[in-house]
């Protein structure tokens, strides 16, 4: 036990700039999306009850906290995405890890230009 | 700066060397990873942001399915179920292997995430077919 904490805690000890907490970042968004995939797929398998159940179940989602958690699911979903390219993109072009700092700095850029709005049009009904 | 536990780091960074099955394993994660930047994101930003959350019900979700571009949403979902899965089931190995030291939990943890992944392809690709 005190191995597993200690090894989770490591991980976030300074290492390497923007492509650690990249890699961090990568990690925890991916253990996220992960797990609302579980509850995602279970509440889907909720239509076999018919459109009572589900739709009552539904509700769940509409409720405030939900939308805020839906704003960390929608971050981790395009993060994990960007951050996955450039992980490709420098497995397959190693040469360009001379430049992985930048990358690291556009990748935050794209998905800023898409996480942003998304954000904001999600939580938006929360203030009227 | 340390560099103790730098190999925690080099996983994702570094290919298996060899053919075996961790190699086959990276090289799925790579694939199915770019796929799914277009079948998950799309999926989201179309759910969330044309649909939207509050308009989600059983009618819109089945009638994806029943309507007119039915076969498309049957195969593009189930499509995205398996890669989701695979890649996510995957994913969590590696973090498993990384983060469990004893090996009789660590076996535990990928027992169970191996049944979870297994019931819920199951549980998901039922439900894409029932209506």
């Amino acid at each position: 036990m005190e191995t597993t904490l200690y090894n989770i805690f490591s991980m976030l000890r300074y290492r390497g700039r923007e492509g650690h907490w990249a890699w961090v970042l990568h990690r925890v968004s991916g253990l996220g999306v992960m797990l609302f995939l579980l509850l995602h797929i279970t509440d889907i398998f909720l239509l076999a009850f018919g459109p009572n159940v589900f739709n009552t179940w539904l509700f769940l989602f509409k409720a405030p906290p939900f939308r805020v958690m839906e704003v960390f699911l929608i971050f981790g979903v395009l993060f994990h995405a960007v951050n996955g390219l450039r992980v490709i993109l420098l497995d397959f072009a190693p040469g360009l890890g001379r430049y992985q700092h930048v990358i690291v700095w556009v990748e935050t850029v794209i998905v800023a230009i898409v996480f942003v709005p998304a954000a904001v049009i999600t939580l938006a009904p929360l203030f009227g | 700066m340390t560099t103790g536990d730098y190999h925690f780091q080099r996983r994702q960074a570094q290919r298996p060397p060899g053919s075996g099955f961790e190699f086959s394993a990276w090289f799925f994660m790579r694939v199915s990873g770019v796929l799914l930047l277009v079948l998950a994101v799309f999926h989201l930003l179309y759910m969330h942001m044309v649909i939207r959350v509050e308009n989600i019900n059983f009618d819109t979700v089945v009638g994806r399915w029943t309507g007119p571009w039915g076969v498309f949403w049957r195969l593009y979902d189930l499509f995205l179920l398996i890669f989701a899965m695979a890649h996510g089931f995957n994913g969590s190995r590696y973090i498993i292997d990384d983060y469990i030291r004893w090996r009789g939990v660590r076996v535990a943890f990928k027992t169970v995430s191996a049944v979870i992944a297994f019931v819920l392809w199951v549980m998901g690709a039922y439900i894409i077919f029932t209506f």
